[in-house]
């Protein structure tokens, strides 16, 4: 059917076949004058900007689960990062447009690209917002401005003066592509765009339709700014096609009435005639393509406020809302809900301050020569009048309010991935929200839903779907009924699920999945670390392959060390398991085969090192005692002893560093199983060695033994005498690492320290006794220097 | 200061010191005046300008007639706005902020723009007393004749009041707490009864009162919350960049030299940017580039210190030095503004000197005047 055609087809409402309505994206007053303009059109087709391949989704507007702010979200199953989103806020004027011809049960649809093409490898750029192209126009445009000279342009009209020239024209010009309408409005003196349309557009217009002046308006402007070149403006001159062709489309289905909602930028290349098919086809043909997925994801202001697919996000959705929701005195409740919201946090705002509040917004917007105070003097007046110039207070309410919390909802019905599903069924199942503001929760594990919970977060932090955080660290929980989360859902989290979807198609099978991919390849350590994490997370399935993988590993790695790493990890995962009453019997062998492969090694991997080698070793040493105390606690009572019958044999030799010597010494007597402590510590000091052998000794034997120290006074004796023995040079030597030892003492023990010192020792013989007064206070004096620089 | 006045030369020399703003700009304010009533521009009652013009007064612009209005306050104009359009409203004004933000100047030049006439003036001290916001008595009269009209000493308030103008209270948080309450009367009723005389001065319109208060003193004498709500507050804020703080030192420096008369000096521009630098590393406590920390002394280190260290500096360079402003001619004045604590601020500045100053390329003679002078 050619236009000719409609035309004389009697039937044919009195306006033309295709209407088109250039909007402002996200803009609440193009919204609310689109609703009235759909009602005088009465289209029988609404187009709308956006993927056609969501088509399918659009019967969910109006369903009373989907809720706004919500965003298509397009994928590429194979590769899901590949994704775009078109959110929509309730005042999206594409939201609306949806809305209204859902309601009517009129069709509708997208006309943009397919996200089929702009997802392709090649066909990212479509959705970029490109910077080439956009820096001038090719031909004069002063030439083409001379023609319009006499009468009042659509562009002067929106302006209220003279259309821009010179460098103003270069900004609109930058502005133009992605918000030509607010690029008009800040050209206008305006820097809220929504109270532009409110005022200029709307309010100079009395209640007839504003599009066709907004029509006419781009077309100048598209003539101001001229031909664009790059990839950006080939991406949109496909775009164009595309809306043409499907326009086309319609009328070639019979429709008589098509109402097209666009950005205002394309209205005026859509307009009847459209022109020849031909050249459309042409720029279409051969763009590459890609399978892609769609479905609705929940969104939320704060993300409105990002830049989206929908070209430069906004800064104010809340505002927004407001300005769309408050038919009437937008200021006025917006200052009302200002101070509630400020009375909510017990500052304290009276109805006089509010009306005072209203005038000063209104005396700016007069004094800056706006008919309307716009969200800036409104912001200028909850400063100055309500916060009292506070930033921080203006700060609560730029955040509650400017932006907002809100949380869109998708019903249950819309077509998602498998892993979603589950997903939100356990949620709901879990009594959990998915809530865009933080918050955190406290776990008892005791109780059978709080388990479910914690099982939940581990899985999906194995899924790398970061949605709950442990707020404290995981060792701290070890063993202990109590864990706490912190949770915060980001909207882009529904990228993260879709990913984590390729794994399984529930919570547990894909995070099962998941821990056997990457136990290929993973080293000991990191597969006990796996195990662990596993535990937690309840996927016994996984579980039993690790274990294999890491026996079987701990039989090929020769490092002792490498296993000594190793076995906290799967100690602290033995004693998870108890306490979530999981059957560990099998990962307590592999702890113990782990540990029984450390005795017969350690001797070997502690002969000849250097000084940091030993720390290292030192530290792990440490680590394993520790495990082997928890496996013990667990019932391997043999398990330990044979651990403590390996340092026994190790302390004697004469090779092994000092600093082990000392630790190793040390954790034989805490066991009691070396009774001469004050012997062993008198013959470290004595022999002949180095006094920086000695101060090594010390650090290893007495760190965290501070209350050895308070209690033995024959050690204490021994150390303090030794101390004192020290000349000029060697003390200076030695202090830091004496210092280091004390440093691991509280601030208590440390005092306690210093007055058993101090008292001359009440519990037992003091040291050296029998010296003279004079001799002894200088030594108190050094002890008190050494304790107060620990203490510092 | 003196000895810069006498060696001035004779002819054109200001006939005070430093003269009211409504004097100093009168040529501006009958431009603006001559403007608003062209354009038709509505004036609240008793303002001599209006309020689109008074903020033009403050931040300065081209007029149609090619006039040009000097910027008095360097900084946002959004701010201006506010103060402005507080003042067409029932409220009164509270300048806040730290010390040598220009509340006391912004306030003159509203005062001068709104009112044309800046002198109605409450110096805030911890000695004010009731009398300089309600009225006092001329003793001698009041025992000779009784109470009468004519033994009433008014207020710099009720003058106001009565003419309808503005009226400035400096340092309102030194006034003592319960003096600061017979404002909220003033405020709240617009009237000030004198029972004595048995009856009342009502404030006509144009009357507003323009309060500054310096957020460093915050607990002196705390606003009451009742007074508090008579106010809107405007924060003034320290300038944002390098760029509009040189401004200011400079355009403030020029005015002061001239009202000296001190002759011209040159190189003035290098030495104002380097003297803002050093103030400004020294508040935020890092240096420009943001890579090193450096110790914030004590003292303020606002553009007006800047401003009187630069004046100082060129009246030694034009009656001691060659004419040309040197780094030698800043150092001393420098010095005496970030060291008021002999210890602590000394040791700051030592440390910026020798981890900041002496390294930067091109300020080695700075360095060296300032360690002599330290
Ligand atoms: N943004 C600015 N624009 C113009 N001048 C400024 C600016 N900031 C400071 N000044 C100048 O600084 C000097 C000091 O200002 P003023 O005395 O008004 O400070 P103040 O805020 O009242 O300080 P205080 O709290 O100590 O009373 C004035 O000469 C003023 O011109
Ligand atoms: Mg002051």
């Amino acid at each position: 059917m050619t236009l000719a055609e409609l035309e004389t087809d009697v039937a044919a409402p009195p306006r033309g076949p295709v209407e088109v309505f250039g909007v402002r994206h996200h803009g609440p007053g193009s919204a609310r004058s689109l609703v009235a303009a759909l009602d005088a059109y009465d289209p029988d087709c609404v187009l709308v900007e956006g993927p056609p391949d969501a088509d399918p989704l659009l019967r969910f507007v109006g369903d009373p689960g989907l809720v706004p702010p919500v965003a298509l979200l397009a994928y590429a199953p194979e590769e899901p990062r590949q994704a775009a989103f078109w959110p929509f806020a309730e005042f999206s004027p594409e939201w609306q447009a949806i809305l209204w011809a859902r309601r009517r049960e009129v069709e509708v649809g997208f006309c943009d690209l397919p996200a089929a093409m702009t997802l392709a490898p090649q066909g990212r750029t479509l959705l970029d917002e490109a910077s080439d192209g956009l820096d001038g126009p090719d031909g004069s445009d002063d030439a083409e401005r001379g023609e319009e000279a006499g009468e009042r342009s659509a562009v002067e009209e929106l302006l209220g003066a003279p259309a821009p020239r010179g460098g103003d024209a270069a900004a609109l010009r930058r502005l133009a592509g992605r918000d030509p309408l607010g690029a008009l409005a800040q050209a206008g003196g305006y820097d809220d765009a929504e109270r532009w349309w409110e005022d200029v557009v709307e309010g100079r217009l009395d209640s007839s339709s504003p599009f066709p002046l907004v029509l006419e308006a781009m077309g100048e402007l598209r003539r101001l700014v001229g031909q664009r070149h790059g990839r950006y403006a080939e991406g949109e001159a496909r775009r164009e096609a595309m809306m043409r062709q499907t326009i086309r489309a319609a009328l070639k289905r019979g429709r008589t009435r098509v109402a097209v909602v666009c950005g205002a930028w394309h209205a005026p290349v859509l307009t009847a005639p459209l022109g020849p098919a031909a050249p459309d086809a042409r720029t279409l043909r051969g763009a590459a393509k890609r399978k892609v997925v769609c479905t609705w994801v929940p969104w939320t202001h704060r993300r409105l406020a990002a830049s989206s697919g929908y070209g430069a996000g906004i800064t104010s959705p809340g505002w927004y809302a407001h300005l769309f929701e408050a038919r009437d005195a937008p200021v006025v409740r917006w200052l009302t809900a200002v101070a509630g919201e400020l009375r909510g946090r017990d500052l304290p705002v009276s109805s006089a301050s509010v009306i005072e509040a209203v005038r000063l917004a209104e005396t700016l917007a007069t004094l800056r020569g706006r008919p309307l105070a716009g969200l800036t003097e409104v912001t200028d007046a909850t400063r100055s009048v309500l916060c009292d110039g506070d930033e921080l207070a203006l700060r609560f309410v730029t955040d509650r309010l400017v932006v907002g919390e809100r949380l869109g909802e998708v019903p249950a019905a819309v077509p998602t991935v498998p892993l979603e599903a589950d997903l939100a069924a356990t949620t709901r199942r879990l009594r959990l929200k998915r809530e865009p503001a933080a918050r955190s929760l406290d776990l008892d594990l005791r109780r059978g839903i709080d388990r479910e919970r914690s099982q939940l977060f581990h899985r999906l932090r194995l899924l790398e779907l970061a949605w709950a955080a442990p707020a404290t660290s995981d060792v701290q929980a070890t063993g202990t009924f109590r864990e706490t989360w912190r949770l915060q859902w980001h909207p882009e989290l529904a990228i993260a699920v879709v990913e984590a979807a390729v794994w399984g198609t529930t919570v547990e099978a894909a995070a099962t999945a998941r821990v056997d991919a990457v136990v290929e390849g993973q080293s000991l350590v990191e597969l006990a670390r796996t195990v662990e994490r596993c535990l937690l997370a309840a996927l016994p399935d996984a579980l039993d392959r690790l274990l294999a993988a890491c026996a079987d590993q701990a039989a090929r790695d020769a490092d002792v060390l490498h296993l000594m790493e190793a076995v906290p990890a799967l100690a602290r995962a033995a004693r998870y398991g108890d306490v979530r009453g999981t059957d560990t019997t099998a990962l307590r062998q592999t702890s113990e085969v782990l540990v029984r492969r450390t005795c017969a090694g350690l001797a070997r991997a502690t002969t000849g090192l250097d000084d940091d080698s030993a720390v290292r070793v030192r530290d792990l040493v440490d680590a394993v005692h520790a495990a082997v105390g928890l496996l013990a606690q667990e019932g391997a009572t043999d398990v330990r002893r044979e651990w403590l019958g390996t340092l026994a044999a190790l302390v004697g030799r004469a090779d092994l560093a000092p600093l082990l010597q000392g630790r190793l010494t040390r954790l034989l007597v805490d066991a009691e199983l070396v009774p001469d402590a004050p012997a062993r510590l008198h013959r470290a000091l004595s022999y002949g060695s180095a006094a920086a052998a000695k101060a090594a000794w010390v650090e290893g034997f007495f760190t965290d033994g501070a209350v050895l120290l308070v209690h033995d006074p024959a050690l204490r004796g021994l150390l303090d005498g030794w101390v004192a023995g020290l000349g000029d040079e060697e003390f200076t030597d030695v202090l830091p690492l004496v210092r280091r030892t004390f440093g691991t003492f509280s601030t208590v023990q440390r005092r306690a320290l210093a007055q058993r010192l101090a008292h001359g020792d009440a519990a037992g013989p003091a040291p050296d006794a029998d010296g003279p007064d004079e001799l002894v206070a200088p030594v108190l004096a050094t002890v008190e220097t050494i304790l107060e620089a620990g203490r510092g | 200061m003196t000895a810069s006045t006498e060696l001035a030369p004779a002819d054109g020399v200001p006939a005070v010191l430093r003269p009211h703003a409504e004097v100093a700009f009168a040529a501006e304010l009958e431009a603006l005046e001559a403007f608003d009533a062209e354009e038709g521009r509505p004036r609240p009652p008793r303002w001599r300008l209006s309020p689109w013009s008074v903020v033009t007064y403050l931040v300065g612009g081209t007029l149609a007639d090619g006039t040009v209005v000097s910027a008095k306050y360097i900084g946002s104009r959004r701010l201006m706005e506010v103060a402005v359009a507080t003042l067409t409203t029932d409220r009164a004004l509270l300048l806040l902020g730290l010390p040598g933000t220009a509340k006391s100047w912004v306030s003159e030049h509203l005062a001068a723009a709104v009112s044309g006439d800046s002198t109605l003036l409450v110096q805030g001290t911890s000695g004010t007393a009731e009398e300089s916001i309600r009225y006092g008595w001329n003793y001698a009269r009041l025992l000779a004749e009784g109470p009468t009209p004519e033994a009433l000493v008014p207020s710099p308030v009720m003058v106001g009041m009565e003419r309808g103008a503005l009226t400035r209270v400096e340092e309102l948080t030194r006034i003592p707490s319960d003096v600061q309450d017979a404002l909220i009367t003033v405020l709240s009723e617009k009237v000030l009864p004198v029972p004595e005389l048995g009856r009342e001065v009502a404030a006509r319109p144009g009357f507003n009162v323009i309060a500054t208060a310096n957020d460093r003193d915050k607990g002196v004498n705390d606003l009451s919350s009742a007074l508090r709500r008579r106010f809107n507050t405007v924060v003034l804020p320290l300038p944002t960049d390098v760029e509009d703080e040189v401004r200011i030192v400079t355009t403030r420096v020029a005015d002061l030299t001239a009202s000296l008369s001190l002759p011209p000096v040159s190189t003035a521009a290098e030495e104002i940017e380097r003297v803002v630098t050093v103030f400004r590393e020294l508040r935020a406590g890092v240096t420009a580039d943001g890579r090193t920390a450096v110790r914030s002394p004590t003292a303020t280190l606002s553009a007006a210190e800047a401003i009187s260290v630069v004046t100082n500096g060129i009246a030694l360079a034009a009656h001691f030095g060659d004419g040309v402003l040197r780094p030698a001619d800043v150092a001393s004045g420098i010095v005496g503004a970030v060291v008021k604590d002999p210890v602590a601020d000394a040791q700051a500045w030592q440390e910026y000197l020798d981890v900041v100053v002496r390294e930067r390329p091109g300020w080695g003679a700075f360095y060296e005047a300032c360690r002599d002078s330290t």
